[in-house]
């Protein structure tokens, strides 16, 4: 019955792999008695092809130990559904994923897939052939490996050839899972009550005039908002909503398409502010960039500095380039070759450069943040584009001055700020479609940024309200071809395309979740494993503090005008723009622009200056936050790149052996504090972030405590744990080959022949 | 805590009042009137008792991390106090002379250049101390002759300063450790394993303790055998026995089979009467060394056991290099974190002082004991003399299978059972009041062993009772020589030297004041075996330990999570109290049921409470 199902399957998905059939006529197809062997289909998926007695191995492929079941591919992902019934572990319906299961691959997630001898397959298959055993690698780091030689000839090939085609061969936007899932899916209701629900939660999209007039005043912006835009008539590339500094004429905004124009990212309590631009050519015959470099420095103060970040940070080839040597190490098919990958474990981080352009981004960040916060200077950083280290730098620059970015709701606001409507291009970024003309495009930028927010996280765990789980969840789900968050270019790319797919009157585009709606992935149980419970709000004392701090900020304002004094003139602002643009055109242009600064000993050294300066006073994590950027503080995330590899889970131990108990307390706390409220009794100290959240993660935690933590808790269960500790192997290599330390190891320990009896 | 000037201080138990070095702000007048003090505006140095002061002079100290800082240095009889003149950015120095490796003349009275003239400090503990003088009229001579007298006291017919601290603590550190005591804990003596005194005079070995737990099987006559053919008399004994399965594990030092492959009846035998007491099917030899080191001590008589000589046992190296090894790779590793952190390519260079590589195979060794032991099986495990890597190793394994040594006595016990009792050489390995710096003998053994040991608690941060501020405590005053603890080299020379009835344990420090050391996270399970993962994923510079003297390294107090912890722990303290007054006043049968379930929750939590309080 089974293989019937795969040939069947296979008849029917034959087509598809050419014409694209729509899911629907598949559907027709199908007889829904054999749903068993599938996994639970969402709405809109449908299954492509399918075999049965494949044999997925476990952990090890030396160890040739395994489960046999069905491989499936679908639409949506390539599925493993073992022929053994399910034990129920309570781990895994704590954090399990409502969308895929541990056993699924969503097809954007695969990332490479090998046949026999380790080779890699790239499409273009010769036909009838196929390899006996498929390995996949996932994006999330997963690493399957499947042996087909127990299956039908015709189905493995089916099934090979399908996973194929349907994972590496390109593909139109129209195909990814995300269209016919939300034409399929009554999720939750309509569009506009979805934005709704995500405007109760705060999550600000800034895709509103609103939303960014509201952001600017909460930072004391003074800049202009732009809606010009609203239907992407200047340009589909740019925000349909934007900021730009008052002094921007309207010529000016129309005129290149948006090209050079300065965005507002933050303004600094100062009133000085970031602006980030796509580079334009330095050659403009009417001198653009001079003029919207006026315009930034009249923002404030008359000052400006401009980073090329293009010339002073690696290219996303390169970061491409690093990460995919860095993802290696933990892409693990077998236990041999990861332990004799251990011992040179440094040093091949090291050469990767990974960790290297994470500090890089972290001290650029920290550079802008200089001139921002000590200098009070207007920063306007650029690069080509405009939409990837800009957007990686800029949130970051935000991350460490604003504390609100550090919450949930405002870490996800600066996501939709600047990279969701700041145009960074999803789409082409993770290449979901395969295109052989974007192969040059794809670059981890966004999981670039995440790595750099966790390890701000990692030094100064307190000071966010989302947990290191979230931070890796979110990476996750970039690879899940569902949110409209991830799979565009731009919001006038999401517009078009939303438009023109939906379903119904051209008037109301489809409705798609974001990923920020977080019940389409998790219950709310494990939603509680994104806060971090170290986290304390700020406590309400120094709100006051802050208020009666503002009126000397507002002095600090009005200062610079009275000490130029300068009534505002019109002909002494022009005297002063022009003296600005001379400085600006002949030695600001050619110190910042030209030369790389980052390079140079003096700027490293006073971000140094200014890291110890700042390290000296109390640490506030509401405050300024800055990372320590010296080798041993820059580190590997474990949760995201080891949390699949057996071999190293340290069972019952872990971070999370600590945090468990600080969320135990917690609950503790919160429960007496609501026994407390119950007796009417008014707590008269202001404790720090006590106050009780609906359902606590101290009530995950309690509910687990019988079962045992690991290393990679929440993501691994813990029924593979065989209880023997992993013995490295191939312990003295690395010391025998370099012959260390000459014939010090030769000798006796306690010197010579003389000191044996 | 996050100090703005360059604190550089050992770590200094806080609470234990009489013994502390205040600054004039937190001075205890009361305190130091009754006690001698150095006295100098605006600062006076609470001395120890027992500690005198030997010279005070203006100097300048060259700090690597704020440039030049003029100031007065103080040398006690104990310590080398440094404290800048200018209170911004105030710089102190707090040097334990027994820190002090070296001591040298730096540049001469025609050297040029600016403050080219002066002291160049070796210390132990990770760091180089440079203090520049001025250079007319000899003015380094009297300094430099105290410093390297009163550093190296037995060089110079002097008595270790644990011989004249007059020190007083409540809790006497000596009674921490009874073997007897232990033993019995292990559940010993039982029908395989007896308690012998053959040792009592230091007969049998002179390196080992006086009680020792053989083979019931064996005789007295069977040991002074097989003494003869072990390495300094240092036969197989029992170091921990599990409970159910009654494996047991044993410590030695190598066979003296030499070039001619001798053979020892008698050893033979006696190993297998250690294989026989749990019938284990063969009794498993982890020689710590790598193979050729085995292979080349047969050249200077010593060897390993022979697979056609021990029929039932199974030899398995483990790979660990010598003392001298270890040695490079911790200067190498100094190199690269003192004074400033490598900038390039740092782990590269991180790897290339093989500190974890080592570190990693320490705890891979003692990973396969302890899960040989789990398993049932008994082994014996030795390196060339079995007071190194030996110690190592099992001292280790016991920590994994233990969970009694994981408490704050227990370490202590583990400590002094298995470093201190069977003659790990400190005070070669250390060189105690010792001037010879180049002295080969010399080795960051257990140095390395208490890396291990941080690595064990960072990976499993609830199963230890005791906190990282002991193991920085252990190693501070592993070269202080302000305790008797880790003097000498062996019992019998400790007897000698009447070190428990003359000086003071550094245990009696630490349980005097037990709460700085505890770790609140700890949650005992007896049952477990803890595994750590001796992987390089996992394994991590120690680098508060290692790299602290570096200003830039946030010298954290206490963790966050520690912080945020002990908040909470405070505040459900609080509430618990206010729900107690509100259901006393109160009699509704609402809050009758809520003292109920609260009562649940406060029976144990606050006893918890009341000791954790403390350091808060």
């Amino acid at each position: 019955m089974l293989s019937s199902l795969g040939s069947a399957g296979g008849k029917s998905a034959k087509p598809s792999f050419v014409s694209y059939v729509t899911p629907e006529e598949i559907k027709s197809e199908k007889e829904p008695s054999r749903k068993e062997k599938h996994p639970d289909l969402l709405p809109g998926e449908v299954v492509f092809c399918s075999a049965s007695t494949v044999l997925k191995y476990t952990q090890d492929d030396l160890s040739q130990r395994g489960v046999f079941g069905v491989l499936l591919c679908t639409n949506f992902r390539v599925s493993f559904v073992s022929d053994e019934a399910p034990t129920e572990e309570m781990v895994r319906t704590l954090f399990k994923n409502k969308l895929y299961g541990e056993n699924d691959i969503p097809l954007s997630c695969v990332d490479n897939i090998y046949g026999d001898k380790r080779k890699l397959i790239t499409g273009g298959l010769v036909k009838n052939k196929y390899p006996s055993k498929m390995i996949i690698h996932c994006k999330d780091l997963r690493v399957f490996q499947f042996s087909l030689s127990f299956s039908k000839e015709e189905d493995a090939k089916k099934i090979f050839q399908g996973i194929v085609h349907h994972c590496l061969e390109p593909k139109s936007l129209r195909c990814l899972f995300a269209f016919s899932y939300c034409e399929n899916t009554s999720y939750p209701g309509s569009y506009s009550y979805c934005r709704e629900h995500l405007r109760k939660k705060q999550t600000v999209m800034f895709d509103s005039v609103e939303d960014w007039t509201q952001d600017m005043k909460r930072t004391k912006g003074n800049c202009r908002v732009v809606s010009e835009n609203s239907n992407f008539e200047l340009s589909p590339k740019l925000p349909q909503y934007f900021i730009v500094p008052k002094n921007v004429s309207d010529e000016d905004l129309t005129k290149y398409q948006g090209k050079g124009l300065p965005m507002w990212c933050w303004s600094h309590h100062s009133g000085c502010a970031l602006f980030k631009t796509a580079s334009i050519p330095l050659v403009q015959e009417d001198n653009v960039c001079c003029r919207m470099l006026t315009a930034v420095a009249h923002n404030h103060l008359y000052s400006v500095k401009t980073e090329d970040l293009s010339d002073t940070l690696p290219t996303v080839q390169d970061i491409l380039l690093s990460y995919n040597r860095f993802k290696q190490f933990f892409l693990i098919d077998n236990t041999t070759e990861f332990w004799m990958s251990d011992m040179k474990w440094f040093s091949s981080l090291d050469n990767c450069g990974w960790l290297d352009i994470i500090r890089q981004c972290l001290q650029k960040a920290v550079e802008v943040v200089e001139s921002l916060e000590k200098e009070n200077t207007n920063v306007l950083i650029m690069e080509e584009g405009g939409s990837d280290l800009c957007c990686v730098v800029s949130s970051l620059v935000q991350l460490m001055l604003d504390p609100y970015y550090r919450t949930l709701l405002g870490f996800q606001s600066l996501v939709q700020k600047e990279w969701v409507a700041g145009g960074h291009a999803f789409l082409d970024r993770s290449n979901h479609l395969h295109l052989k003309d974007k192969v040059e495009s794809q670059s981890p930028v966004f999981l670039l940024f995440l790595e750099c927010v966790w390890q701000l996280q990692q030094q100064h765990g307190p000071a966010f309200q989302f947990s290191e789980t979230y931070l890796t969840v979110l990476s996750d789900s970039i690879h899940v071809p569902v949110f409209t968050t991830f799979l565009f270019n731009n919001d006038g790319h999401r517009d078009s395309l939303l438009r023109a797919e939906s379903p119904h009157t051209q008037r109301s585009p489809l409705n798609c979740p974001t990923v920020w709606d977080w019940s389409v992935q998790f219950d709310c149980k494990a939603q509680d494993l994104f806060t971090n419970p170290l986290y304390t709000e700020k406590p309400k004392q120094d709100t006051s503090v802050r208020k009666s701090y503002r009126p000397r900020h507002l002095r600090q304002l009005s200062l610079p005008s009275s000490a130029f004094k300068t009534p505002p003139k019109k002909g002494f602002f022009k005297d002063e723009a022009d003296n600005l643009k001379k400085i600006l055109g002949v030695k600001r242009l050619s110190r910042w622009m030209l030369s790389p600064s980052s390079d140079s000993p003096q700027t490293s050294s006073s971000v140094r200056e200014f890291y110890e300066a700042w390290q000296t006073k109390p640490l506030d994590y509401h405050g300024l936050l800055l990372p320590c950027l010296d080798g041993p503080s820059i580190r590997v995330w474990m949760q995201r790149y080891l949390r699949w590899i057996h071999d190293v889970q340290i069972l019952g131990g872990g971070p999370v052996a600590m945090l468990s108990k600080v969320s135990e307390i917690l609950g503790e706390v919160q429960e007496l504090q609501r026994q407390l409220d119950r007796h009417g009794c008014t707590l008269t100290s202001n404790h720090k972030g006590a106050r009780p959240r609906a359902k606590t993660a101290a009530a995950v935690i309690a509910a687990r405590s019988s079962v045992r933590l690991s290393s990679s808790f929440p993501f691994v269960t813990s029924r593979n744990w065989s209880f023997k500790p992993a013995i490295p192997t191939s312990l003295l290599q690395s010391l025998m080959v370099t012959g260390m330390a000459g014939n010090l190891a030769d000798r006796e320990d306690d010197g010579g022949p003389e000191s044996l009896v | 805590m996050t100090a703005p000037h360059v604190t550089l201080g050992e770590v200094l138990p806080e609470r234990a009042v009489q013994n502390r070095l205040t600054n004039p702000g937190t001075e205890n007048c009361s305190l130091c009137a009754s006690r001698e003090s150095l006295k100098m505006e605006p600062l006076a140095v609470t001395l120890l008792p027992g500690e005198e002061r030997v010279i005070d002079k203006d100097i300048m100290y060259i700090c690597p991390f704020s440039g030049p800082v003029k100031g007065k240095v103080f040398i006690t009889n104990y310590r080398l106090y440094f404290k800048s003149a200018d209170a911004d950015p105030s710089v102190t120095l707090n040097v334990p002379l027994g820190a002090i490796g070296r001591v040298e003349k730096m540049g001469g009275a025609s050297s040029r250049g600016e403050n080219s003239y002066g002291l160049d400090i070796t210390c132990k503990d990770m760091r180089n101390l440079r203090f520049a003088l001025k250079q007319e009229g000899h003015s380094r001579r009297d300094i430099f002759d105290i410093l390297f007298r009163y550093a190296f006291p037995l060089s110079h017919g002097l008595l270790l300063f644990a011989y004249l601290s007059q020190e007083k603590y409540e809790e006497n550190g000596w009674s921490v450790y009874k073997p007897m005591e232990e033993f019995r804990r292990q559940g010993l003596p039982t029908d395989k394993w007896r308690i012998t005194f053959i040792n009592d005079n230091y007969e049998l070995c002179d390196t080992y303790p006086t009680i020792l737990v053989v083979p019931f099987k064996a005789t007295e006559e069977d040991l002074r055998k097989v003494s003869t053919f072990r390495s300094r008399g240092r036969i197989p004994v029992l170091s921990w026995i599990h409970r159910e399965n009654q494996a047991v594990i044993c410590r030695c030092s190598q066979p003296l089979v030499g070039m001619s492959g001798k053979r020892n009846k008698d050893d033979e035998r006696y190993l297998e009467v250690i294989r026989e007491a749990n019938g284990t099917a063969k009794l498993t030899i982890y020689d710590a060394r790598p193979s050729v080191n085995a292979v080349a001590n047969k050249a200077t008589g010593g060897g390993y056991e022979g697979d056609d000589t021990y029929q039932n046992a199974e030899l398995v190296f483990l790979d660990i290099h010598n003392i001298h090894v270890m040695r490079e790779s911790l200067k190498k590793l100094k190199d690269i974190v003192y004074p400033n952190v490598e900038e390039s390519h740092w782990l590269s260079s991180l790897e290339s002082t093989h500190w974890l590589e080592h570190i990693k195979l320490v705890l891979s060794g003692a990973i396969q004991v302890a899960d040989k032991i789990s398993g049932g099986n008994s082994v014996v495990v030795h390196c060339s003399d079995g007071w190194d890597r030996t110690a190592q190793l099992t001292s280790l394994a016991m920590l994994m299978l233990d969970s009694h040594y994981r408490t704050l006595r227990g370490f202590q016990v583990l400590l002094e059972k298995e470093w201190i009792s069977f003659g790990h050489k400190f005070a070669s390995r250390i060189g105690h009041g010792d001037k010879n710096h180049a002295d080969q003998d010399r080795s960051p053994i257990f140095v390395q062993f208490i890396d291990c040991v941080w690595q064990m608690t960072k990976q499993f941060p609830t199963a230890f009772e005791f906190n990282e501020r002991l193991l920085m405590t252990i190693l501070d005053h592993l070269f202080s020589c302000r305790f008797g603890t880790f003097l000498y080299n062996c019992e019998s020379a400790r007897d000698t030297n009447e070190v428990r009835s003359k000086t003071v344990s550094l245990w009696s420090l630490v349980n005097s004041d037990s709460t700085s050391y505890l770790n609140p996270f700890y949650t005992p399970e007896s049952s477990r075996v803890l595994y750590p993962v001796a992987s390089m994923r996992h394994l991590e510079l120690w680098v508060t330990y290692y790299i602290r003297w570096n200003p830039r390294i946030r010298q954290q107090q206490q963790s966050p999570v520690e912080q945020r912890y002990m908040e909470l722990l405070a505040l459900r303290d609080e509430y618990l109290k206010k729900l107690e007054e509100l259901q006393l006043t109160d009699s509704s049968p609402n809050s009758s049921h809520l003292s109920n379930s609260s009562a649940s929750n406060a029976a144990s939590p606050t006893q918890h409470i009341n000791h954790l309080h403390t350091p808060f």
